[in-house]
């Protein structure tokens, strides 16, 4: 008993582990998280996963042989009470009950009868004896709890075959041994040797299998460790087509995949669809409904220069999952094409907080969620990988985002992958396209255009009465070098100048002048890139101007962009894929089984109560006892209606005899 | 004593087959809720599957059983559901009217009917406190009648926000037990029901403070997840939750959850008494032991049932009946604990202080597989999270 108690403590103690570090990670996350004087021994006592372990399987192995032992034991005995009455047992023992009264009586058989009367009416059986001492009557009631406590403890031996019998016992055997070998490698599966490859036998299994939509696949794989096994399938799944449905507060509604499986001896074809809760069973082998994601989109962009004079963007095609080497400017990239992502739907939120207790109360009665979701369009994420091999990931999105009535192209940027997207807001013109911002940003990285520029604002500038004539030709000079120095760098470069140069009491001044010198100039750069593209001068309003600082903020973000160009999204044909979990567990069965069993076993020990009943007469006297499993108030009340009976019982045959 | 005549064979009160024992009473709730269900089940018949029928059915003899074991059911069950009824005629078909219409802004939109729960249930435990401080029999019952009335009100709002759902959009109607605000309404219904019938049972109101205090403390969180985070809102169902096995297996975890929380809180009483605490105020120490094992017995069946339920839903939605997920594993570690606490009390037959220790000790656990797994712990069985 302690022994158990101190297995099930270990058990429920590594349980506990098994819970709180998660399982089945890479290893490389583990040494990452507790380096590796930790990881050397936690890896050596399995606890990364901890459920599947050989001692932790030994102990479940051994508590299951124990209840076996205790079953076996006790069986016996508990049918031998649920059978017999015990009529034999001595006056000596039944007096010594706490539940027992004795009475005078002269003629004690016909009380039996009533007793046997009374017992009847009061759902006992019984059984009546002669004995050498008198008549012995002995009754019972509610047998069935015996019973439950072997139906409980049966069940559990039940319940951790079926388990066992769907656990990957035989496999973990078959690695012991050396016959199969877990698979480290990324490669093929069709390169995947016979030693890492489980047949159609295998009794019980549970892999996975992703398909891109208008694809098919016969095998699924199974995690092991660090590494996987290739399981081989009696048939072939196909996948027609993935639909994912969303509420209209953006939550997901329904994940169903349309699948067609032939199966391979007889090519019969099944097509059904397949959803989450509802799974389809074929050849004992049930599909399930687990992930999705994207399947290999084709994806079109334009390829934007950052930094050169390049106006006109380069059309580029790739696709999603995959990479491809890109050659820009002379220098070697590799993209690394991720998710693609038709729908990005995001919750914009409740900016007004809670005013006061009115609103407090409104918010507390309403059930209805008045949250603004959107669809912000699709969106793909890729890295840039250089020839050193250091990336950054980039999250571009193909939909204008709407702000405050100006619309921009979206392009977040990271070099941590915890790391959240920094964001830069490229502009877009009346037409909603990049182009315009494009032109202004390539007249501003353009040399030989700084001169004629700081020429027209300074003009401007002395014709508005700005600058007086002597001033001319320095403002020009400042103009240039602002011009300049924010093509190299943005306003960070002028910040670090100011920060290097100017004294500190002096920065703020210098720093609004800067500003507005290149207010200013953008405007003329902004002509100037127009006249230059023969394209028409936009109007100098509100709207263009607001364009044109959110342009200047946009070139200066882009210094930290880290990439020297710009991939928009222009165009896609998605391709969905669907993950399905397959699995063959005939265990099932028999822990459902099982389960039954405990079920039944624990109503039996906790609702049925088990009681007995003596009548014994003989010798000009009438003993009562009662034994029962539960020595509580119901009893003692049951007790004293039976005494109550009997004492009438007596009573009434004295009243007959006088 | 000639004039004692007691006819034996004729069956005494105590002993009648259970039907013989009904009254008119009892036959008028069966036909009551026969009804109700009848026209349920005609009505909402298309739109629900062979499963949520049987379930529909199952309800129905369920609350007949119920109402007959503990008789104030018969009265409790049509008195929410006529509160219910009143609510959703005043709503129609407009969800709106729940902010204009008086009744339904003041005491039956769903909203209201929590607000005036946690009230109540927190009036009630104020005065049965009181009762026990000043052993005012006044006190207790008037508690007594508003831990009924609290109930009654959570009963009502299951209905009512049931069809509040609806109201949002036919696609995102569904039964009120799908997050975590909605099951701890759940929690007090429940612990407060089963408080109710043991306070009957055992003839004494005098436990009321120890397990209303749990019960306030659920309705602490529920305002606070309310008011906070706006939880109350109403949100549609994931495809994983998309299921009648929801139906079943929810509500069957939170009897075992509540018995365990209530045996938990008369742990505490039962170890205060042993200290001397209230002890000639509170019920005898052994009473308080036998109801903690009563709870604990009833908890532990209705936790066996929804963890296997909660298995054979999770072998049609994650493909596997056992996955050891971090609900599940805690699942079988409050199984085990309490199995444990069984085993030594039936069959070591252990009493006392340690059992006590343990019921208190057990609500950690239960509360760890509850609350704790959604907080800290990741896994699929994220629906709850805070």
């Amino acid at each position: 008993m302690r022994f158990a108690i101190s297995l099930l403590s270990i058990i429920a103690i590594a349980s506990v582990i098994g819970t709180v570090l998660q399982q089945n990670q890479p290893y490389s996350n583990y040494a990452i998280e507790f380096g590796d004087f930790w990881f050397q021994p936690f890896l050596w006592l399995g606890l990364f996963d901890v459920y599947h372990t050989s001692w932790f399987l030994g102990i479940l192995a051994f508590l299951v042989l124990s209840t076996s032992l205790c079953i076996y034991r006790q069986s016996p005995g508990v049918l031998r009470d649920v059978k017999h009455y015990r009529e034999q047992a001595s006056l000596k023992s039944l007096r010594a009950m706490p539940y027992h009264s004795e009475f005078d009586c002269a003629q004690p058989q016909e009380v039996l009868t009533g007793a046997q009367a009374w017992l009847l009416t009061q759902g006992y059986r019984f059984k009546q004896q002669e004995r050498t001492d008198g008549l012995m009557l002995a009754a019972k009631k509610g047998s069935m709890q015996r019973l439950g406590y072997l139906l409980a403890h049966a069940a559990i031996v039940v319940i951790c075959i079926g388990g066992l019998l769907d656990g990957n016992l035989l496999l973990k055997l078959q690695e012991v041994l050396g016959q199969k070998e877990v698979e480290l490698r990324n490669v093929p599966q069709s390169q995947i040797p016979e030693r890492s490859r489980l047949g159609m036998g295998n009794l019980s299994f549970r892999g996975m299998l992703e398909l891109p939509e208008g694809t098919a696949g016969d095998v699924v794989f199974l995690n092991a460790g660090r590494g996987y096994f290739v399981q081989e399938l009696p048939f072939t799944v196909k996948l027609k087509q993935f639909h994912i449905e969303h509420y209209s507060t953006g939550q997901p509604k329904l994940f169903a995949s349309d699948i067609e499986v032939t199966e391979k001896a007889t090519g019969k074809v099944t097509a059904a669809t397949v959803k989450v809760n509802h799974p389809l069973v074929v050849n004992g082998i049930a599909i399930y409904q687990s992930s999705f994601g994207d399947g290999g989109s084709q994806l079109q962009f334009a390829a934007w220069d950052w930094f050169g004079k390049q106006v006109q963007p380069q059309a580029l095609a790739a696709v999603s999952q995959s990479s491809q080497p890109l050659s820009w400017q002379g220098k070697q990239r590799t993209l690394e094409f991720g998710d693609f992502r038709a729908f990005n739907i995001e919750n914009l939120g409740e900016t007004a907080q809670a005013q006061g207790l009115g609103k407090l109360l409104q918010d507390v009665r309403q059930v209805k969620a008045e949250k603004k979701v959107k669809n912000v369009g699709p969106s793909i994420q890729f890295k840039v990988r250089d020839a050193q091999g250091q990336a950054r990931e980039y999250l571009n999105y193909l939909a204008p985002f709407e702000q405050d009535g100006r619309y921009y192209l979206m392009s977040g940027v990271r070099s941590e992958v915890a790391a959240p997207f920094a964001f830069i807001r490229i502009p877009l013109d009346a037409d909603l396209q990049p182009d315009t911002f494009m032109r202004l940003r390539a007249t501003m990285f353009d040399t030989a255009a700084w001169r004629e520029v700081a020429r027209r604002t300074a003009e401007k500038a002395q014709r508005d009465g700005a600058i007086s004539a002597p001033y001319r030709q320095e403002f020009e000079q400042s103009l240039h070098w602002v011009l300049q120095r924010f093509s190299e760098g943005g306003f960070a470069a002028l910040e670090s100048f100011l920060d290097d140069k100017v004294p500190k009491d002096k920065r703020q001044v210098v720093a609004q002048t800067y500003i507005k010198l290149l207010q200013g100039a953008v405007i003329d750069v902004m002509k100037l890139a127009q006249e230059q593209a023969k394209q028409p001068v936009i109007e100098l309003d509100e709207t263009h101007y607001r364009f044109l600082m959110d342009s200047l903020v946009a070139i200066s973000a882009s210094f930290d962009y880290g990439s020297d160009f710009y991939l928009q999204p222009v165009g896609f044909t998605e391709v969905k894929s669907s993950g399905f979990q397959l699995t063959r567990s005939p265990g099932k069965n028999l822990v459902y089984l099982g389960s039954l069993l405990l079920v039944l076993g624990i109503f039996c020990m906790f609702y049925i109560r088990e009681n007995r009943i003596w009548v014994w007469a003989g010798a000009g006297k009438v003993l009562l006892a009662m034994s029962a499993n539960r020595r509580d108030e119901q009893t003692a009340t049951e007790f004293a209606r039976h005494t109550e009976t009997l004492t009438t019982l007596v009573g009434r045959q004295e009243d007959g005899k006088t | 004593m000639n004039t004692t005549t007691l006819d034996v064979t004729k069956p005494q009160p105590a002993n009648l087959l259970f039907w013989q024992g009904l009254k008119w009473g009892d036959h008028l709730f069966a036909a009551l809720v026969f009804a109700t269900a009848a026209v349920a089940f005609g009505r909402y018949r298309t739109f629900m599957d062979g499963y949520e029928q049987a379930i529909l059915v199952g309800m129905a003899f369920g609350a007949i059983a119920l109402g007959w074991f503990w008789k104030p059911v018969r009265v409790f069950l049509p008195a929410s559901g006529a509160l219910a009824l009143i609510g959703i005629g005043l709503y129609g078909d407009d969800l709106a009217r729940g902010q204009t219409a008086f009744w339904l802004k003041y005491l039956l939109a769903s909203q209201s009917l929590v607000m005036w729960m946690c009230v109540l249930f927190v009036l009630a435990t104020g005065l049965y406190w009181l009762g026990l401080a000043r052993r005012s029999d006044t006190a207790e019952s008037i508690a007594s009648g508003l831990t009924w009335a609290a109930a009654g009100a959570a009963m009502s709002w299951f209905f009512v926000r049931w069809y509040e759902s609806y109201l949002i959009g036919p696609d995102i109607g569904h039964v009120p037990v799908s997050n975590l605000y909605e099951v701890f309404v759940l929690f007090c219904l429940i612990t407060s029901l089963m408080y109710l019938y043991y306070e009957q049972r055992f003839a004494t109101r005098r436990m009321g403070g120890f397990v209303l205090l749990v019960i306030s403390a659920a309705v602490g969180f529920i305002l606070w997840y309310s008011i906070d985070r706006q939880a109350h809102e109403i949100q549609p169902l994931i495809p994983a939750l998309q299921s009648w096995w929801m139906k079943i297996h929810v509500p069957a975890n939170f009897v075992g959850y509540g018995s365990f929380a209530l045996a938990s809180m008369l742990g505490i009483a039962q170890l205060l008494a042993s200290k001397g605490v209230l002890a000639s105020r509170l019920p005898s120490y052994d009473t308080l032991g036998e109801v903690m094992y009563k709870a604990i017995a009833v908890g532990f069946l209705f936790f066996t049932i929804a963890t296997i339920l909660g298995a054979m839903w999770a072998a049609d939605a994650w493909g596997g009946y056992w996955s050891w997920d971090p609900k599940e594993t805690w699942a079988l570690i409050v199984w085990l604990n309490y199995a444990a606490w069984l085993h030594v009390r039936l069959v070591k037959g252990w009493r006392g202080n340690v059992l006590a220790w343990w019921a208190v000790i057990g609500l950690f656990v239960t509360t760890f597989a509850f609350l704790g797994v959604n907080m800290f712990l990741s896994g699929l069985h994220s629906y709850g999270t805070l």
